[in-house]
């Protein structure tokens, strides 16, 4: 039987982040978890709206979360950290803020909308963790991995302030789900450091700095790639290592994948799949991997 | 029998406290429209002694047989307003005190409301307390007694001054030895005296005093009765060592079969080895070992060749059989001074610690630069080299709206003292980070000059983290500590080689264990509390049951002693006065309403009732009765009584609070 759950893209999913939506559904059929995208849905109110409109914002969100209350697909899935953080955020503020709640009330009406529903809210990583099992995982990796280890890195918006299972400051799920599979990691202390956010566009000195420096640690720490959970710190970390390279002269060239990237190619789908072409930095190592594994199957069969 | 009830009421402003919340004029005129209110008067402060006058003088003229005072909370001044009743010639149990300060004008800010409240409290005690009985106190003797839990340095003392004072004292420690957490420490702040040098003498003292029995290594497990009259049971864990056998020669611990510690050492925190069957530290007291079932071969497998046994020879020390064994004993007094745990440094993953190895806490510092610590004193990092840097991070556990919010008092001192150690021992360079350096006390902001002096820096600003990534090659190897400089206003990264959590103090972690086992109450921190935080800071809500040391509070050395003196002084106090008061508020049986049923019997937590085969009804010991009222509330005929809260009383409160005209 397979388990059911409501999915929401979200915007970057469906531009810079189409690696992600990918792998994301290839990792989930694997495993037997069925997604149904959310019908007509929009804009989850992140950051920029956030900061702009925050009224219209929640109303915005909200109307998804009503949605998701609608379909009867069970918890609501979303990859994206600003998503998840936004739909987060719109359940707390309409619990507790009474201004609020109204508001979204005659937004949702005004749609001819159920009110909410508390819906759960929760990230792909977590169902891993939690749904999916240790176990399970172990058993359904089955492509042995010939790489360097890997950098697991979070950013900031899935594990704070809603952080359902993990640690905020030091989470390690990522790096448990990543050894089941029989990946190993390195110790990252820049795990949950800001990856530049929207500084790279704005203030792209300081964005780019930021970039640097989580990039840096990670080749310093030995790791063969970063792997993260988020389409903006995936961006930022992955299209901006030519600027750097130039900027500082240093050899700076790393790929930076998404996790249900690397675990679906460990439970053996096919790389093209899982959008791993698509990575801008280090396309030299991940053809190594590639070349290597692919050498192995041959053999094998 | 019908006499006319004439009640006087009297609404107290105190200060501000209740009349800026409440209007207490349009309180008390309310009240003086009451049935049966013959006065009705609002005062700046009831409590003083024109306030009582008052109430003197209202009953000679007004010829008044019930009072009610509108005021404060009764554990404050009942005692003082029933007093005052019997100096006007009034039974003191015609009397009902209303609570409009702690229940009312402090916990709201509407006035109306607040008012209104007011009222409604009023008019209860008005119609409670003509239906109030005249009742008298009865008297107890006290038993001379005293049992001290916790033998840290605030148990020492008070068992001393009582032992001194030629009172019998049972001092009792979970611990192996007693000492507590000062056995552990280096020196001591401002005045850097060894801690050891202080203590050891005091603890020696407890040993050979012959009005103390010192059980260690046992716990309190049950307490019953009341103040006056405590029934203590306590369970002595096997040490498996009899102490009136063992001559302290520790032999046996050199002739274990394991040559070298093996097991995690508590008391050097971990930093060094111990064997399965040690003695904590050289001075410990009592001087007998203890042998760790957990960690002995022989218990572990039955197949040890016993050298311990065998090195004790004809003295027969060593029971490998040993059981628990439980003491009960009377006390008239009971001393809490069970002390304090020091925050787990692994809940501000933040700081590093438990992730890198060269991240300590304060206390392995203290036994670090010890001279009988696991290094003799030598301050080396965990792979044994010297650091050329350190950062003693302040507050890690404390001011944190994460962990804990209360200042524990005693980081600030330390730090210091562990700085100024710290270069001494190693010549290192020192930084602290401070958020505020709090020198309140004798001398200490002396030792915060002479360590400014002594180049030892201070920067201000809570450390954002320690990681070991290095973006330099001068941060390479290092722990970096990442923190704003609030003066300099920006943002730093510091490398050094070894840091130094400066803990904080909380409660122990079965500190509500305790409270329940001992009836106290705690404050919202989980601390015990005391009965009032300036005027009875040793006593608690418990009577004959007192506080010293860090249980009540975080504190010093030198706060802890002066409050153990206090602790021993009152009990003391209550022990020379021979007997103590007692509430009338006891239960009683209406005889021939009884039907013999039973059900109350096994209700009552004091086991206070016995059932006659003789007369088949049950009756209630008036010794042992504490006023509960649960046998009241179970009976199903309604034939239990209890003196100040008896039905009609109870329903006319009622009655009073909900007919809001």
């Amino acid at each position: 039987m397979p388990q059911d759950y409501s999915y929401f893209p979200g915007c970057s999913l469906r531009g810079t982040g189409v690696a992600y939506d990918e792998s994301v559904r290839a990792l989930f059929a694997l495993l037997d978890l069925k997604l149904h995208e959310l019908p007509d849905w929009n804009c989850c109110g992140a950051t920029s709206y956030m900061s702009i409109d925050e009224g219209s914002a929640f109303v915005l969100s909200a109307r998804n979360l009503s949605l998701a209350g609608q379909a009867k697909h069970g918890d609501l899935v979303t990859p994206c950290s600003a998503c998840f953080l936004v739909l987060k955020k719109t359940q707390d503020y309409v619990e507790h803020y009474p201004a609020i709640a109204t508001k979204v009330q005659q937004g949702l009406q005004a749609e001819g909308l159920p009110p909410l529903n508390g819906v759960r809210v929760r990230h792909p990583l977590e169902i891993l963790y939690n749904d999916v099992g240790l176990d399970r995982i172990k058993q359904a990796s089955v492509r042995p991995w010939r790489g360097a280890p890997l950098a697991c890195y979070y950013g900031c918006q899935l594990v704070r302030p809603y952080c359902d299972s993990d640690e905020q400051q030091t989470p390690t799920h990522m790096e448990e789900v990543l050894k089941a599979a029989g990946i190993p990691t390195v110790e990252y202390a820049l795990k949950t450091k800001c990856c530049g956010g929207s500084l790279t566009g704005t203030i792209p000195a300081v964005g780019q700095r930021l970039n640097y420096i989580i990039l840096k640690e990670a080749i310093r720490k030995g790791a063969g790639a970063i792997v993260t959970v988020c389409p903006l710190c995936q961006y930022n970390l992955d299209a901006y290592q030519a600027d750097i390279r130039k900027s500082t002269g240093e050899a700076i060239d790393i790929p930076v994948l998404y996790f249900s990237q690397v675990l679906g190619w460990a439970m053996g789908a096919d790389p093209k799949a899982l959008g791993m072409q698509r990575s801008i930095a280090g396309k030299k190592t991940i053809k190594q991997w590639f070349a290597a594994s692919e050498r192995e199957e041959k053999a094998h069969v | 029998m019908s006499e006319e009830i004439r009640t006087g009421v009297y609404t107290c402003h105190c200060g501000s406290n209740i009349a800026a919340t409440v209007d207490v004029k349009a309180v008390a005129e309310y009240a003086a429209k009451l049935p049966n209110v013959v006065v009705s008067r609002d005062y700046k402060y009831m409590c003083s002694d024109p306030g009582q006058d008052l109430i003197k003088q209202d009953i000679r003229e007004h010829k008044l047989n019930r009072i009610v005072v509108a005021s404060c909370s009764p554990h404050l001044h009942e005692h003082t307003f029933r007093t005052a009743l019997a100096k006007g010639g009034l039974n003191e149990f015609f009397f009902q005190m209303v609570n409009i300060r702690e229940q009312d004008s402090w916990v709201h800010a509407d006035k109306p409301a607040a008012t209104a409240k007011a009222i409604d409290l009023i008019r209860a005690a008005v119609c409670r307390v003509a239906l109030q009985k005249p009742l008298t106190k009865g008297s107890i003797p006290i038993h001379p007694s005293v049992l001290v839990v916790g033998g840290g340095i605030a148990g020492i003392h008070a068992a001393l001054t009582l032992a001194n004072a030629g009172k019998k004292v049972y001092l009792v420690e979970r611990e192996p030895t007693i000492g507590g957490h000062m056995a552990k420490f280096d020196k001591t702040f401002p005045t850097l005296d060894c801690a050891a040098c202080i203590l050891t003498p005091k603890m020696s003292s407890v040993r050979a005093h012959p009005n103390i029995t010192l059980w260690s290594y046992s716990e309190v497990t049950q307490v019953d009765g009341y103040v006056g009259n405590f029934k203590v049971t306590v369970t002595r864990k096997p040490r498996y060592i009899m102490e009136d056998l063992c001559a302290g020669c520790l032999e046996c611990i050199e002739a274990c079969v394991y040559k070298d510690g093996k097991f995690v050492d508590d008391f050097n925190m971990g930093l060094s080895k111990r064997k399965p069957i040690y003695i904590p530290f050289p001075q410990a007291i009592p001087q007998v070992p203890v042998i760790d079932p957990e960690t002995c071969i022989d218990f572990k497998t039955g197949k040890c060749k016993k050298s311990c046994v065998e090195a004790c020879g004809e003295r027969h020390a060593i029971n490998l059989k040993m059981k628990e064994t439980t003491e009960i004993i009377d006390v008239g007094t009971i001393i809490l001074s069970t002390g304090f745990q020091v925050f787990d440094a692994h809940r501000s993953p933040e700081f590093g610690y438990g992730i890198y190895p060269n991240v300590y806490t304060a206390l392995e510092i203290e036994r670090l630069v010890n001279a009988s610590g696991p290094t003799s004193g030598e301050v080396v990092l965990r792979d044994g080299k010297r650091p050329k840097s350190v950062a003693i991070i302040h507050c890690v556990g404390s001011r944190d709206e994460k962990t804990n919010r209360w200042c524990s008092r005693v980081c600030c001192m330390y730090s210091l003292k562990l700085a100024h150690l710290l270069k001494e021992h190693t010549d290192a360079e020192i930084f602290n980070f401070y958020i505020d350096i709090r020198t309140p006390g004798k001398g200490f902001e002396e030792f915060y000059q002479k360590l400014r002096n002594e180049g030892v820096h201070f920067i201000r600003g809570k450390v954002a983290e320690v990681t070991d990534w290095a973006f330099d090659p001068s941060e390479e190897g290092k722990l970096v500590i990442r923190v704003e400089d609030t003066l300099l206003g920006f943002a730093r990264r510091i490398p050094v080689d070894m840091v130094v959590l400066a803990t904080g103090l909380e409660p122990h972690a079965d500190a509500q264990e305790v409270r329940r086992r001992f009836n106290l109450t705690c404050s919202s921190e989980g601390f015990f509390l005391e009965r009032h935080p300036k005027l009875a800071p040793v006593s608690t809500f418990t009577d004959g049951v007192f506080l010293a040391g860090a249980c009540q509070s975080p504190k010093d050395i030198p706060d802890t002693v002066a409050q153990a003196g206090a602790a021993a002084a009152e009990a003391l106090a209550l022990i020379d006065a021979g007997h103590v008061e007692i509430e009338p508020n006891t239960a009683f049986v209406l005889e021939e309403d009884c039907s013999g049923c039973r059900t109350c019997i096994p209700m009552c937590p004091f086991s206070a009732i016995t059932f006659s085969e003789e007369t088949k009804l049950a009756s209630i010991n008036q010794a042992l009765c504490k006023g509960c009222g649960t046998c009241v509330a179970s009976c199903p005929s309604g034939s239990i009584v209890q003196n100040l809260y008896d039905d009609e009383e109870i329903f006319a409160e009622i009655e009073g609070v909900l007919s809001n005209a």
